[in-house]
Protein backbone atom coordinates (compact mmCIF):
# COMPACT_ATOMS: atom_id res chain seq x y z
CA UNK A 1 0.00 0.00 0.00
CA UNK A 2 1.58 3.17 -0.62
CA UNK A 3 1.19 6.55 0.30
CA UNK A 4 2.19 9.12 -1.74
CA UNK A 5 1.96 12.17 0.17
CA UNK A 6 5.09 12.46 2.34
CA UNK A 7 5.11 16.09 3.44
CA UNK A 8 4.10 16.88 6.80
CA UNK A 9 2.37 20.28 6.28
CA UNK A 10 2.93 23.06 9.30
CA UNK A 11 1.79 26.34 9.66
CA UNK A 12 3.71 29.37 9.79
CA UNK A 13 2.38 33.36 9.62
CA UNK A 14 2.68 33.15 6.07
CA UNK A 15 1.11 30.07 5.24
CA UNK A 16 -1.78 28.82 7.42
CA UNK A 17 -5.24 27.25 6.30
CA UNK A 18 -7.66 27.37 9.09
CA UNK A 19 -10.21 25.16 9.35
CA UNK A 20 -13.82 25.66 10.45
CA UNK A 21 -16.91 23.70 12.07
CA UNK A 22 -20.07 22.52 10.15
CA UNK A 23 -22.88 22.74 12.68
CA UNK A 24 -25.51 20.04 12.55
CA UNK A 25 -27.48 21.34 16.33
CA UNK A 26 -24.84 23.07 18.02
CA UNK A 27 -23.03 26.44 18.80
CA UNK A 28 -19.58 27.56 17.33
CA UNK A 29 -18.86 29.46 20.17
CA UNK A 30 -18.77 25.63 21.93
CA UNK A 31 -15.33 24.95 20.72
CA UNK A 32 -13.67 28.46 21.27
CA UNK A 33 -11.97 28.05 17.84
CA UNK A 34 -9.17 30.25 17.03
CA UNK A 35 -5.93 29.88 15.21
CA UNK A 36 -2.90 30.63 16.56
CA UNK A 37 -0.65 31.93 13.20
CA UNK A 38 -3.88 34.40 12.83
CA UNK A 39 -4.19 35.39 16.53
CA UNK A 40 -0.41 36.32 16.67
CA UNK A 41 -0.95 38.41 13.21
CA UNK A 42 -3.18 40.32 14.84
CA UNK A 43 -1.34 40.86 18.02
CA UNK A 44 0.86 43.47 19.53
CA UNK A 45 4.75 42.28 19.99
CA UNK A 46 4.88 39.52 23.13
CA UNK A 47 0.64 40.50 24.14
CA UNK A 48 -0.39 36.59 25.68
CA UNK A 49 -3.62 36.36 24.14
CA UNK A 50 -5.23 33.23 25.84
CA UNK A 51 -6.30 30.79 23.28
CA UNK A 52 -6.92 27.64 25.41
CA UNK A 53 -8.64 28.15 29.02
CA UNK A 54 -9.56 25.14 31.38
CA UNK A 55 -10.16 26.72 34.84
CA UNK A 56 -7.41 28.88 35.56
CA UNK A 57 -5.02 26.97 33.07
CA UNK A 58 -4.21 28.69 29.98
CA UNK A 59 -2.55 28.32 26.44
CA UNK A 60 -1.25 31.94 25.29
CA UNK A 61 -0.37 32.87 21.61
CA UNK A 62 2.66 35.42 21.56
CA UNK A 63 3.72 37.37 18.93
CA UNK A 64 7.24 37.38 19.07
CA UNK A 65 8.80 40.14 17.61
CA UNK A 66 12.20 41.61 18.52
CA UNK A 67 12.98 41.21 22.21
CA UNK A 68 10.21 40.77 25.38
CA UNK A 69 10.03 42.07 28.57
CA UNK A 70 11.59 39.60 31.19
CA UNK A 71 9.29 37.70 32.54
CA UNK A 72 9.00 35.04 35.92
CA UNK A 73 6.85 32.25 37.69
CA UNK A 74 6.16 30.62 40.64
CA UNK A 75 6.12 27.42 38.88
CA UNK A 76 7.28 25.92 35.44
CA UNK A 77 6.18 27.30 32.15
CA UNK A 78 6.66 25.78 28.91
CA UNK A 79 6.89 27.63 25.19
CA UNK A 80 6.54 25.27 21.74
CA UNK A 81 8.14 28.01 19.08
CA UNK A 82 5.18 27.51 16.05
CA UNK A 83 7.04 29.94 13.58
CA UNK A 84 9.86 31.60 13.70
CA UNK A 85 13.76 31.75 15.52
CA UNK A 86 13.66 32.84 19.05
CA UNK A 87 16.19 33.25 21.91
CA UNK A 88 15.75 32.58 25.30
CA UNK A 89 17.90 34.51 28.08
CA UNK A 90 17.29 32.68 31.66
CA UNK A 91 18.36 34.40 34.84
CA UNK A 92 17.96 32.50 38.51
CA UNK A 93 16.31 35.27 40.49
CA UNK A 94 18.40 35.82 43.83
CA UNK A 95 14.88 36.59 45.63
CA UNK A 96 11.96 35.03 43.69
CA UNK A 97 9.42 34.86 46.13
CA UNK A 98 10.08 38.89 45.91
CA UNK A 99 8.20 39.12 42.34
CA UNK A 100 6.37 35.95 41.93
CA UNK A 101 5.17 34.01 45.67
CA UNK A 102 4.21 31.03 45.53
CA UNK A 103 0.55 31.96 46.04
CA UNK A 104 0.67 33.90 42.80
CA UNK A 105 -0.14 32.06 39.40
CA UNK A 106 0.72 32.92 36.06
CA UNK A 107 3.56 35.15 34.27
CA UNK A 108 5.07 37.92 36.19
CA UNK A 109 6.33 40.79 34.17
CA UNK A 110 9.45 42.03 35.79
CA UNK A 111 9.46 46.16 36.61
CA UNK A 112 13.34 45.83 36.35
CA UNK A 113 15.72 44.20 34.86
CA UNK A 114 16.18 40.48 36.80
CA UNK A 115 18.87 40.54 39.78
CA UNK A 116 20.39 36.82 39.49
CA UNK A 117 22.77 34.54 38.41
CA UNK A 118 22.80 34.38 34.40
CA UNK A 119 21.49 30.33 34.00
CA UNK A 120 22.38 30.17 30.13
CA UNK A 121 20.52 31.12 26.97
CA UNK A 122 18.59 28.62 24.34
CA UNK A 123 18.51 29.17 20.78
CA UNK A 124 14.71 27.15 19.44
CA UNK A 125 13.58 26.73 15.74
CA UNK A 126 9.90 25.85 15.16
CA UNK A 127 9.15 22.93 16.42
CA UNK A 128 11.62 23.23 20.05
CA UNK A 129 9.71 23.40 23.06
CA UNK A 130 11.41 24.73 26.32
CA UNK A 131 11.12 24.93 29.35
CA UNK A 132 10.57 27.92 31.66
CA UNK A 133 11.54 26.56 35.01
CA UNK A 134 9.54 28.09 38.04
CA UNK A 135 12.00 30.85 39.71
CA UNK A 136 14.06 31.93 36.90
CA UNK A 137 13.33 35.05 34.71
CA UNK A 138 13.11 34.78 30.78
CA UNK A 139 12.64 37.04 27.96
CA UNK A 140 12.49 35.84 24.10
CA UNK A 141 14.22 37.88 21.56
CA UNK A 142 13.17 36.89 17.59
CA UNK A 143 16.48 36.43 15.84
CA UNK A 144 14.46 36.06 12.51
CA UNK A 145 11.68 38.61 11.64
CA UNK A 146 8.18 37.59 13.58
CA UNK A 147 7.44 34.57 15.25
CA UNK A 148 4.18 32.60 16.79
CA UNK A 149 4.86 31.06 20.43
CA UNK A 150 2.70 28.92 22.58
CA UNK A 151 2.80 29.18 26.29
CA UNK A 152 1.69 26.89 28.49
CA UNK A 153 1.23 28.65 32.06
CA UNK A 154 -1.92 29.86 34.40
CA UNK A 155 -3.99 32.79 33.89
CA UNK A 156 -2.45 35.96 35.23
CA UNK A 157 -2.62 39.28 35.35
CA UNK A 158 -1.16 39.76 32.16
CA UNK A 159 -3.27 37.40 29.95
CA UNK A 160 -5.51 38.76 27.51
CA UNK A 161 -8.61 37.53 26.77
CA UNK A 162 -10.50 38.34 23.54
CA UNK A 163 -12.92 35.48 22.61
CA UNK A 164 -15.28 37.23 20.60
CA UNK A 165 -12.10 38.72 18.74
CA UNK A 166 -10.31 35.69 18.18
CA UNK A 167 -13.29 32.73 17.62
CA UNK A 168 -15.50 31.56 15.11
CA UNK A 169 -18.90 32.46 15.86
CA UNK B 1 2.64 -5.80 31.59
CA UNK B 2 0.16 -8.69 30.85
CA UNK B 3 -1.60 -9.20 33.65
CA UNK B 4 -0.67 -11.65 36.38
CA UNK B 5 -1.23 -15.27 35.86
CA UNK B 6 -2.96 -15.98 38.76
CA UNK B 7 -6.12 -13.78 37.35
CA UNK B 8 -5.95 -15.18 34.29
CA UNK B 9 -6.32 -18.97 35.27
CA UNK B 10 -9.09 -17.39 37.92
CA UNK B 11 -11.17 -16.42 34.23
CA UNK B 12 -10.19 -19.94 32.83
CA UNK B 13 -11.93 -21.66 35.76
CA UNK B 14 -15.11 -19.47 35.08
CA UNK B 15 -15.58 -21.34 31.78
CA UNK B 16 -13.52 -24.79 31.82
CA UNK B 17 -13.31 -25.57 28.27
CA UNK B 18 -13.08 -21.89 27.41
CA UNK B 19 -11.23 -22.03 23.77
CA UNK B 20 -13.37 -22.17 21.32
CA UNK B 21 -13.58 -23.54 17.90
CA UNK B 22 -11.21 -20.61 16.68
CA UNK B 23 -8.58 -20.92 19.30
CA UNK B 24 -9.57 -17.75 21.46
CA UNK B 25 -10.54 -17.49 24.86
CA UNK B 26 -14.04 -16.72 26.43
CA UNK B 27 -14.12 -14.16 29.04
CA UNK B 28 -16.66 -13.11 31.89
CA UNK B 29 -16.22 -9.69 33.44
CA UNK B 30 -19.89 -10.00 35.99
CA UNK B 31 -22.95 -10.18 33.87
CA UNK B 32 -20.64 -9.70 30.40
CA UNK B 33 -19.43 -12.05 28.38
CA UNK B 34 -17.08 -11.63 25.78
CA UNK B 35 -15.68 -13.82 22.54
CA UNK B 36 -13.54 -13.44 19.69
CA UNK B 37 -13.94 -15.97 16.12
CA UNK B 38 -12.43 -15.22 13.13
CA UNK B 39 -13.58 -11.84 12.44
CA UNK B 40 -15.60 -10.38 15.06
CA UNK B 41 -15.97 -9.58 19.03
CA UNK B 42 -19.45 -10.52 20.65
CA UNK B 43 -20.29 -9.01 23.88
CA UNK B 44 -23.19 -10.44 25.90
CA UNK B 45 -25.20 -9.39 28.51
CA UNK B 46 -28.62 -9.99 30.09
CA UNK B 47 -31.07 -7.66 30.86
CA UNK B 48 -35.18 -7.82 31.50
CA UNK B 49 -34.44 -11.83 31.11
CA UNK B 50 -33.41 -11.26 27.81
CA UNK B 51 -30.16 -11.89 26.10
CA UNK B 52 -28.50 -9.43 24.35
CA UNK B 53 -25.32 -9.50 22.17
CA UNK B 54 -23.38 -7.79 19.61
CA UNK B 55 -21.08 -7.74 17.46
CA UNK B 56 -18.02 -5.57 16.71
CA UNK B 57 -15.13 -6.08 14.43
CA UNK B 58 -12.49 -7.50 15.79
CA UNK B 59 -9.66 -4.86 14.40
CA UNK B 60 -12.02 -2.17 15.70
CA UNK B 61 -12.49 -3.82 19.15
CA UNK B 62 -8.97 -4.93 19.43
CA UNK B 63 -7.58 -1.09 18.32
CA UNK B 64 -9.87 0.57 21.12
CA UNK B 65 -9.10 -2.05 24.29
CA UNK B 66 -5.11 -1.29 23.66
CA UNK B 67 -6.33 2.83 24.23
CA UNK B 68 -8.53 1.68 27.15
CA UNK B 69 -5.32 -0.39 28.30
CA UNK B 70 -2.88 1.93 28.04
CA UNK B 71 -4.81 5.04 28.54
CA UNK B 72 -5.76 3.46 32.18
CA UNK B 73 -9.59 4.13 31.20
CA UNK B 74 -8.52 7.59 30.64
CA UNK B 75 -10.87 10.87 31.45
CA UNK B 76 -14.73 9.94 31.62
CA UNK B 77 -15.99 7.40 28.82
CA UNK B 78 -14.22 5.35 26.06
CA UNK B 79 -16.89 4.30 23.90
CA UNK B 80 -15.98 1.39 22.02
CA UNK B 81 -18.59 2.02 19.67
CA UNK B 82 -22.09 3.32 20.03
CA UNK B 83 -23.06 0.80 22.44
CA UNK B 84 -20.11 -0.95 24.26
CA UNK B 85 -17.83 1.50 26.30
CA UNK B 86 -16.08 1.83 29.65
CA UNK B 87 -16.76 4.68 32.49
CA UNK B 88 -13.84 5.22 34.41
CA UNK B 89 -14.79 6.31 37.71
CA UNK B 90 -11.33 6.82 39.04
CA UNK B 91 -10.93 3.35 41.26
CA UNK B 92 -13.63 2.03 40.05
CA UNK B 93 -14.88 1.18 36.36
CA UNK B 94 -18.31 1.26 35.18
CA UNK B 95 -18.61 -1.43 32.02
CA UNK B 96 -21.68 -0.67 29.83
CA UNK B 97 -23.57 -1.87 26.75
CA UNK B 98 -26.21 0.44 25.07
CA UNK B 99 -26.43 2.53 28.28
CA UNK B 100 -25.44 5.85 26.16
CA UNK B 101 -27.77 4.53 23.06
CA UNK B 102 -30.74 5.55 22.98
CA UNK B 103 -32.70 2.47 21.58
CA UNK B 104 -31.46 0.24 24.15
CA UNK B 105 -32.29 2.90 26.88
CA UNK B 106 -35.64 3.53 25.95
CA UNK B 107 -36.16 -0.36 26.28
CA UNK B 108 -34.63 -0.96 28.64
CA UNK B 109 -32.22 -3.00 27.43
CA UNK B 110 -29.14 -1.40 28.33
CA UNK B 111 -26.87 -2.95 31.34
CA UNK B 112 -23.79 -1.88 33.38
CA UNK B 113 -22.42 -2.68 36.03
CA UNK B 114 -18.82 -1.20 38.08
CA UNK B 115 -15.75 -2.98 39.05
CA UNK B 116 -12.00 -2.33 40.89
CA UNK B 117 -9.97 -0.83 38.22
CA UNK B 118 -7.19 -2.92 38.98
CA UNK B 119 -10.04 -6.24 38.06
CA UNK B 120 -10.77 -4.53 34.61
CA UNK B 121 -7.35 -3.84 33.90
CA UNK B 122 -6.08 -7.71 34.70
CA UNK B 123 -9.36 -8.92 32.59
CA UNK B 124 -8.87 -6.66 29.55
CA UNK B 125 -4.84 -7.22 29.26
CA UNK B 126 -5.64 -10.82 29.33
CA UNK B 127 -7.86 -10.45 26.74
CA UNK B 128 -5.72 -8.05 24.59
CA UNK B 129 -2.95 -10.39 25.45
CA UNK B 130 -5.21 -13.84 24.15
CA UNK B 131 -6.85 -12.29 21.06
CA UNK B 132 -3.86 -10.40 19.33
CA UNK B 133 -2.23 -12.33 16.88
CA UNK B 134 1.39 -12.23 15.86
CA UNK B 135 2.27 -9.52 13.75
CA UNK B 136 -1.28 -7.34 14.77
CA UNK B 137 0.04 -4.36 16.41
CA UNK B 138 -3.30 -2.31 17.52
CA UNK B 139 -1.19 0.73 18.02
CA UNK B 140 -0.20 1.57 14.43
CA UNK B 141 -2.14 2.52 11.64
CA UNK B 142 -3.81 -0.26 9.56
CA UNK B 143 -1.52 0.45 6.63
CA UNK B 144 1.17 -0.25 9.21
CA UNK B 145 -0.01 -3.40 10.59
CA UNK B 146 -1.71 -5.23 7.75
CA UNK B 147 -4.80 -8.21 7.89
CA UNK B 148 -2.82 -10.07 10.79
CA UNK B 149 -5.82 -9.28 13.67
CA UNK B 150 -8.09 -11.70 10.95
CA UNK B 151 -8.23 -15.47 11.62
CA UNK B 152 -8.01 -18.54 14.10
CA UNK B 153 -5.57 -17.86 17.13
CA UNK B 154 -1.76 -17.77 16.28
CA UNK B 155 0.23 -16.92 18.74
CA UNK B 156 1.20 -13.18 20.68
CA UNK B 157 2.31 -10.33 19.98
CA UNK B 158 3.08 -8.88 23.55
CA UNK B 159 6.54 -6.24 22.49
CA UNK B 160 3.61 -4.54 21.24
CA UNK B 161 0.90 -5.00 23.56
CA UNK B 162 3.26 -3.89 26.71
CA UNK B 163 4.98 -0.67 25.22
CA UNK B 164 4.55 1.82 28.23
CA UNK B 165 2.93 5.34 27.91
CA UNK B 166 5.71 8.03 28.11
CA UNK B 167 4.50 10.47 30.70
CA UNK B 168 7.45 12.95 31.46
CA UNK B 169 8.03 14.53 35.18
CA UNK B 170 8.67 17.64 33.71
CA UNK B 171 10.25 17.53 30.05
CA UNK B 172 11.78 14.33 27.99
CA UNK B 173 15.21 14.72 27.88
CA UNK B 174 15.76 16.28 31.22
CA UNK B 175 18.21 13.82 33.39
CA UNK B 176 16.44 11.18 35.60
CA UNK B 177 13.23 11.84 33.22
CA UNK B 178 12.06 10.22 29.80
CA UNK B 179 14.50 9.62 27.52
CA UNK B 180 14.10 11.22 23.93
CA UNK B 181 13.70 9.42 20.82
CA UNK B 182 16.68 8.20 19.01
CA UNK B 183 17.16 5.32 16.31
CA UNK B 184 19.86 4.05 18.99
CA UNK B 185 16.50 3.52 21.34
CA UNK B 186 14.87 2.12 19.22
CA UNK B 187 12.70 4.92 17.71
CA UNK B 188 13.22 5.61 13.99
CA UNK B 189 11.63 8.25 12.04
CA UNK B 190 8.30 7.48 11.14
CA UNK B 191 7.33 7.00 7.03
CA UNK B 192 5.33 10.09 6.98
CA UNK B 193 7.78 12.48 9.09
CA UNK B 194 10.92 11.93 7.31
CA UNK B 195 10.45 15.67 6.05
CA UNK B 196 10.53 16.59 9.98
CA UNK B 197 13.87 18.20 10.54
CA UNK B 198 15.28 16.84 13.01
CA UNK B 199 17.58 19.30 14.38
CA UNK B 200 18.29 19.71 18.61
CA UNK B 201 17.46 23.47 19.98
CA UNK B 202 21.19 24.97 21.14
CA UNK B 203 21.51 25.00 25.10
CA UNK B 204 24.11 27.39 26.16
CA UNK B 205 24.07 26.44 30.05
CA UNK B 206 25.88 28.62 32.57
CA UNK B 207 27.43 25.68 35.00
CA UNK B 208 25.40 24.36 37.94
CA UNK B 209 22.21 25.04 35.37
CA UNK B 210 22.84 21.86 33.24
CA UNK B 211 19.51 20.07 34.67
CA UNK B 212 17.26 22.77 34.52
CA UNK B 213 18.55 24.79 31.04
CA UNK B 214 16.25 22.71 28.86
CA UNK B 215 14.39 22.31 25.30
CA UNK B 216 13.89 20.22 22.99
CA UNK B 217 12.56 19.49 19.23
CA UNK B 218 9.34 18.55 20.12
CA UNK B 219 7.99 17.76 16.05
CA UNK B 220 11.22 15.71 16.05
CA UNK B 221 9.66 13.83 19.22
CA UNK B 222 6.71 13.21 17.51
CA UNK B 223 8.36 12.50 14.21
CA UNK B 224 9.57 9.05 16.12
CA UNK B 225 6.32 8.36 17.66
CA UNK B 226 5.53 4.93 16.90
CA UNK B 227 2.05 4.71 17.72
CA UNK B 228 -1.40 6.08 16.81
CA UNK B 229 -3.85 7.90 18.79
CA UNK B 230 -1.85 7.35 21.81
CA UNK B 231 -1.14 10.55 24.15
CA UNK B 232 2.08 11.08 25.81
CA UNK B 233 2.96 14.05 28.07
CA UNK B 234 5.87 16.58 27.22
CA UNK B 235 5.38 19.15 29.77
CA UNK B 236 3.60 19.64 33.11
CA UNK B 237 2.22 22.92 34.55
CA UNK B 238 0.47 21.79 38.36
CA UNK B 239 -2.96 20.24 36.37
CA UNK B 240 -1.81 21.20 32.74
CA UNK B 241 -0.26 18.45 30.71
CA UNK B 242 0.51 19.01 27.07
CA UNK B 243 0.03 15.58 25.94
CA UNK B 244 1.00 15.62 22.33
CA UNK B 245 0.30 12.40 19.86
CA UNK B 246 0.36 11.19 16.56
CA UNK B 247 -2.63 10.27 14.44
CA UNK B 248 -3.27 8.52 11.58
CA UNK B 249 -6.67 6.80 10.34
CA UNK B 250 -9.38 6.78 12.60
CA UNK B 251 -9.83 7.13 16.23
CA UNK B 252 -10.64 3.68 17.40
CA UNK B 253 -12.74 4.95 20.08
CA UNK B 254 -15.44 7.60 20.53
CA UNK B 255 -13.83 9.70 23.82
CA UNK B 256 -16.84 11.66 26.12
CA UNK B 257 -15.52 14.09 28.04
CA UNK B 258 -16.35 14.53 31.90
CA UNK B 259 -14.47 17.82 31.59
CA UNK B 260 -13.02 20.21 28.81
CA UNK B 261 -9.93 19.09 26.98
CA UNK B 262 -8.34 21.22 24.02
CA UNK B 263 -6.46 20.46 21.12
CA UNK B 264 -3.83 22.25 18.97
CA UNK B 265 -3.32 20.66 15.79
CA UNK B 266 0.39 20.59 15.48
CA UNK B 267 0.59 19.41 11.91
CA UNK B 268 -1.71 18.62 9.09
CA UNK B 269 -5.56 18.16 9.14
CA UNK B 270 -7.90 15.81 11.26
CA UNK B 271 -11.81 16.01 11.28
CA UNK B 272 -13.57 15.37 14.62
CA UNK B 273 -17.38 14.00 14.63
CA UNK B 274 -19.12 15.57 17.23
CA UNK B 275 -21.83 13.93 18.76
CA UNK B 276 -24.33 14.57 22.17
CA UNK B 277 -22.43 12.38 25.42
CA UNK B 278 -25.41 11.21 26.67
CA UNK B 279 -27.59 10.33 22.93
CA UNK B 280 -24.90 10.17 19.93
CA UNK B 281 -26.81 12.51 18.41
CA UNK B 282 -24.56 14.95 15.81
CA UNK B 283 -23.96 17.76 17.14
CA UNK B 284 -21.16 19.14 14.33
CA UNK B 285 -17.80 17.92 12.54
CA UNK B 286 -15.02 20.28 13.36
CA UNK B 287 -12.00 20.33 10.73
CA UNK B 288 -8.71 21.29 12.40
CA UNK B 289 -5.75 22.26 10.53
CA UNK B 290 -1.95 23.36 11.38
CA UNK B 291 -2.20 26.03 14.22
CA UNK B 292 -5.80 25.34 14.67
CA UNK B 293 -6.92 25.52 18.55
CA UNK B 294 -10.42 24.50 19.97
CA UNK B 295 -12.23 22.96 23.37
CA UNK B 296 -14.09 19.71 23.45
CA UNK B 297 -16.87 20.68 25.37
CA UNK B 298 -17.50 18.52 28.53
CA UNK B 299 -21.01 17.11 27.05
CA UNK B 300 -19.89 15.45 24.12
CA UNK B 301 -18.39 12.80 22.24
CA UNK B 302 -15.21 12.58 19.70
CA UNK B 303 -14.27 10.77 16.96
CA UNK B 304 -11.02 12.12 15.13
CA UNK B 305 -10.05 11.35 11.27
CA UNK B 306 -6.95 12.09 9.78
CA UNK B 307 -6.42 11.01 6.42
CA UNK B 308 -2.37 11.09 6.93
CA UNK B 309 -0.39 10.82 9.93
CA UNK B 310 -0.61 14.30 11.62
CA UNK B 311 0.65 15.92 14.85
CA UNK B 312 -1.92 16.68 17.30
CA UNK B 313 -1.10 18.46 21.15
CA UNK B 314 -4.34 17.45 23.31
CA UNK B 315 -4.26 19.23 26.09
CA UNK B 316 -5.87 17.69 29.48
CA UNK B 317 -6.51 19.85 33.11
CA UNK B 318 -6.01 16.56 35.47
CA UNK B 319 -7.34 18.23 38.60
CA UNK B 320 -9.58 15.23 39.87
CA UNK B 321 -11.96 17.24 41.38
CA UNK B 322 -13.45 18.20 37.95
CA UNK B 323 -15.57 15.23 37.09
CA UNK B 324 -17.96 15.86 39.90
CA UNK B 325 -17.62 19.70 39.82
CA UNK B 326 -19.06 19.39 35.84
CA UNK B 327 -21.23 16.54 37.19
CA UNK B 328 -22.92 18.89 39.57
CA UNK B 329 -23.45 21.52 36.89
CA UNK B 330 -21.11 23.77 38.59
CA UNK B 331 -18.80 24.50 35.94
CA UNK B 332 -20.06 25.21 32.92
CA UNK B 333 -19.54 22.41 29.58
CA UNK B 334 -18.09 24.81 27.17
CA UNK B 335 -16.72 28.41 27.31
CA UNK B 336 -19.83 30.34 25.53
CA UNK B 337 -19.56 32.15 28.48
CA UNK B 338 -16.77 33.98 27.81
CA UNK B 339 -17.71 35.68 24.78
CA UNK B 340 -18.44 39.13 24.71
CA UNK B 341 -20.11 41.69 22.63
CA UNK B 342 -16.91 43.05 20.51
CA UNK B 343 -15.88 45.98 22.36
CA UNK B 344 -16.71 45.29 25.87
CA UNK B 345 -14.15 44.85 28.51
CA UNK B 346 -13.47 41.75 30.06
FE1 LIG C 1 -10.75 13.19 23.81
Amino acid sequence: MSFTDTKTVFGSLDSYVKGGIEVIDDDRRHYAFSNVFEVASLAKPYEKVVVGKNLRYVIETLRAEGTSDWFTASHDESVIVMDGSVEIDLVKLDDPERIAPAHIEGSIRLEAPPQGRRMGLMKLRRGHQALLPKGAAYRFRSTDGVGVLVLQTIHGPHSVEKWSEICLT
Amino acid sequence: MVGDLSDVRAMEQDFPSTRNESGYQRFRLGDFVFSRDEYFVHIEWRAQGKKLSHTMSADVFLRALMRDVAWNFFYGWVNFDDVFGTRNRYDRVELYAGRYHPVYKEQGLDHSACFDSSFVMQAFRSMLDDWTNVGYDPFAAPAETGLTWQGKKQGHNRAALNRARESCRRMPGLPGDVPLRTDRNRYPINRAFLDVPQDEPVIEAEPGFEHEVHAFNLFAYLSRSDVTWNPSVTSVCKHSLFCPTTEEYILPVKHANDRIEWFLQLSDQIEWRIEDRATGRPRASVVMRAGDVAAMPADIRHQGFSRRRSMLLVWENADPRLPQLYEDGILPPSLAGEFQEPGSVK
